[in-house]
C-alpha cells in the first residue's frame, strides 16, 4: 500500500512538475500576450493541482488534505481572476464593444 | 554540492540580479513588477534559512500590500518620470554614488565575515527562559515577553505614521472618505473573488493569531492577511473605505497598544515590573494582547493604504 | 521519499525561476507581470513540496498566505496599468507601455 501511494505520489508530482515546466516554456517561446496568458494559467493551475493531488498521498490527517486542497482552490481562483484582469488590460479595442462575450464572437474575424 | 547548496546558490543569484533589474528599469512600473516577484524569492530565501516568522510576514506583505502600495504609488509617478530622467545626475556624480554604494556594500560583507564563530546569539538564552511564558514560539516569547516594551513601541508608533498620511489631507476634504486606494472598471471576476476570498482570508487570520502561540505565525502575519482581505473588498467596490472621522474606527485602531499598554501597567503590581506578567496569567495575557493587536494592526495597514481623505470633488483622481 | 520532493520542490522553482527571464524581455509590462505571478504559483508548489518533505507544518502555512495573496499584486497591476491619468502626456515618454486600445488615445491627444 505504502509503495502504491508513494508511486502515485511520484508520477502524479513528476506529471505537475512538467506542467510547470511546459507553463514556463509557454511563457518565453509563445508569440503574444494572450497565448502567453494562456500558458501560464493552464499550466500552473494544473501544475499545482499535480502537485497537490500527489502530496495528498502522503498527508495522514484529512485535515491536512482539506488545507492541501482548499489551498489548491484558493490558487485556482486567484488564478483565473488574475487571467481576467490581464486578459481585459490587453485585448484589443475591437474587442471591447460586446465585453467579454462580444469578444468571443469577434476572435474568428 | 548538494541540491539544497545549488537550490540556496540560485535564489541568491536569481535575487541579486532582479535587485539589478529594479536599479536600471526604466520606469518604476517595471521596477514594482520585478519588486513583486523579488518579494516572492524572499518568502522562499527565508523559509531556507528557517525563519517562518519572517517568511510569513514576507509572503503576507511583500505579494499582497506592498505590491498594491507600490503600483499605485509607480502610477501616480508615471506622469513626471520623463522629467525626472532628464534631471538624473551626470556620470561624475554617478559614479560616486556607485562607489558609496560598494563602500556600504563592502562593510556590510566585512562585518558578516568577521562576525566570530560561533556568532554570538541569544538564542539559548531565550530558549531557557521561554517555559515561564507558557508559550512555545520562541519569537512570540521574545516579541511579548522578553523584549515586550520594543513590540509595545512598534503598535504605538503605527498610530503617528497614519496621522502623518491623514495630515496630507486639505481641511475641506476632511469629512470625506479615503480614496487613494486604486479603483479597477467594475469586472464580475474581481467581484467573485472579492466575495469568495475574505471568508478564507479571515480563517486563515484567526489560525495564524492561534498558532502564533506555540508555532510559527502571529498577530502581525494575520493582521497583514486581514487587511488584505478589507483592501480587496474595498477594491471591489463592495464596501467604501470609512471616513476618517469615523469614531468607531479610530477606537479599533487604538484598543490594541492601550490593552497592551493597560496589561503592562498592571504588571507594576502584580509582577513587580512595567510589562512583566504574573507567571500563571502569561499565556492568556499574551493572548489577548495578541488578539487585541491583530484588530489595530488590521485596521491601521488598510487605512495605510487608503490614503488621506478626499473630498467627493475629487474622487475620480 | 523526501529526496525526490526534494528534487521536485528545486525542479519546479528553477523552472519558474527560467520564466522570469520575461522580465527583463517584455516588451509589454503585462508581459513582464506574468513571470512573477508564475513563480507565485510555481513558488507554492515548491513550499508544498519542500514542507512535506522537511516535516515542517509551518511551510504549508506560508505556502497558504502565498497561495491566498497570489492575485493581489496582480489586480493592483492591472488597476495602476490601464488608470485613466497613465495616458502619456503630448511630448513625454509613456510611463508605462499599455495596452494596444490606448494608443488612438494617445494619438488623439496630440
Amino acid at each position: 500500500m505504502r509503495f502504491a501511494l508513494d508511486l502515485f505520489t511520484i508520477v502524479m508530482v513528476s506529471l505537475g512538475g512538467l506542467f510547470f515546466l511546459a507553463g514556463t516554456i509557454g511563457l518565453l517561446r509563445f508569440p503574444d500576450t494572450l497565448t502567453r496568458l494562456h500558458a501560464l494559467t493552464k499550466a500552473d493551475n494544473l501544475g499545482l493541482g499535480l502537485v497537490v493531488l500527489g502530496l495528498l498521498a502522503q498527508t495522514s490527517s484529512p485535515l491536512g488534505a482539506l488545507n492541501l486542497v482548499a489551498l489548491w482552490l484558493l490558487a485556482l481562483l486567484g488564478g483565473a481572476v488574475v487571467a481576467q484582469f490581464m486578459g481585459a488590460a490587453v485585448r484589443p479595442a475591437r474587442w471591447r464593444t460586446g465585453g467579454v462575450s462580444g469578444a468571443r464572437e469577434e476572435e474568428g474575424g | 554540492m548538494s541540491l539544497g547548496l545549488i537550490s540556496d546558490l540560485v535564489l541568491v543569484l536569481l535575487v541579486l540580479s532582479l535587485a539589478v533589474w529594479m536599479n536600471i528599469a526604466r520606469t518604476a512600473y517595471r521596477a514594482v513588477v520585478g519588486f513583486v516577484a523579488y518579494g516572492l524569492l524572499m518568502t522562499l530565501i527565508w523559509v531556507r534559512l528557517a525563519a517562518m516568522d519572517v517568511a510569513m510576514t514576507e509572503a503576507a506583505l511583500g505579494s499582497g500590500l506592498t505590491g498594491i502600495l507600490l503600483f499605485g504609488a509607480a502610477s501616480r509617478l508615471a506622469p513626471f518620470e520623463a522629467a525626472e530622467r532628464a534631471r538624473a545626475p551626470g556620470p561624475a556624480l554617478r559614479l560616486l554614488i556607485g562607489l558609496l554604494c560598494t563602500v556600504v556594500a563592502a562593510g556590510l560583507g566585512a562585518v558578516v565575515l568577521l562576525l566570530p564563530e560561533p556568532a554570538p546569539t541569544l538564542a539559548p538564552l531565550v530558549a531557557e527562559n521561554l517555559s515561564p511564558t507558557g508559550l512555545q514560539n520562541p519569537v512570540t516569547g521574545v516579541l511579548l515577553a522578553h523584549r515586550a516594551v520594543d513590540t509595545l513601541l512598534e503598535s504605538v508608533v503605527l498610530l503617528p505614521a497614519l496621522i502623518g498620511v491623514w495630515s496630507v489631507a486639505a481641511d475641506a476634504d476632511w469629512v470625506g472618505r479615503p480614496s487613494a486606494l486604486p479603483r479597477p472598471p467594475a469586472s464580475e471576476a474581481l467581484t467573485l473573488l472579492a466575495q469568495v476570498l475574505p471568508p478564507f482570508g479571515i480563517l486563515v487570520a484567526i489560525h495564524l493569531v492561534w498558532i502564533g502561540a506555540d508555532e510559527p505565525g502571529g498577530k502581525f502575519q494575520a493582521a497583514a492577511v486581514l487587511a488584505a482581505m478589507w483592501v480587496l473588498v474595498m477594491m471591489a467596490g463592495l464596501r467604501q473605505p470609512p471616513p476618517v472621522v469615523a469614531r468607531g474606527w479610530r477606537e479599533l485602531l487604538v484598543v490594541g497598544a492601550s490593552l497592551f499598554i493597560a496589561i503592562g501597567i498592571a504588571g507594576i503590581w502584580l509582577a513587580d515590573a512595567f510589562l512583566a506578567y504574573p507567571e500563571d496569567l502569561a499565556k492568556p495575557l499574551i493572548i489577548a494582547i495578541e488578539v487585541a493587536l491583530t484588530g489595530s494592526v488590521a485596521v491601521f495597514l488598510a487605512l495605510l493604504l487608503a490614503g488621506p481623505p478626499a473630498g467627493a470633488h475629487r474622487r475620480e483622481v | 521519499m523526501s529526496s525526490f520532493l526534494l528534487a521536485a520542490a528545486a525542479f519546479v522553482l528553477g523552472t519558474v525561476a527560467l520564466g522570469l527571464w520575461r522580465i527583463l524581455r517584455g516588451p509589454r509590462d503585462v508581459d513582464r507581470m506574468l513571470a512573477p505571478q508564475l513563480l507565485g504559483t510555481g513558488g507554492v508548489a515548491a513550499l508544498l513540496l519542500l514542507g512535506e518533505a522537511s516535516q515542517e507544518a509551518a511551510i504549508a502555512d506560508v505556502a497558504m498566505v502565498l497561495a491566498l495573496l497570489a492575485a493581489f499584486a496582480s489586480v493592483a497591476f492591472v488597476v495602476g496599468a490601464i488608470r485613466p491619468e497613465l495616458s502619456p502626456e503630448p511630448g513625454s515618454e509613456p510611463g508605462t507601455e499599455l495596452a494596444p486600445d490606448r494608443a488612438p488615445a494617445h494619438e488623439d491627444a496630440r
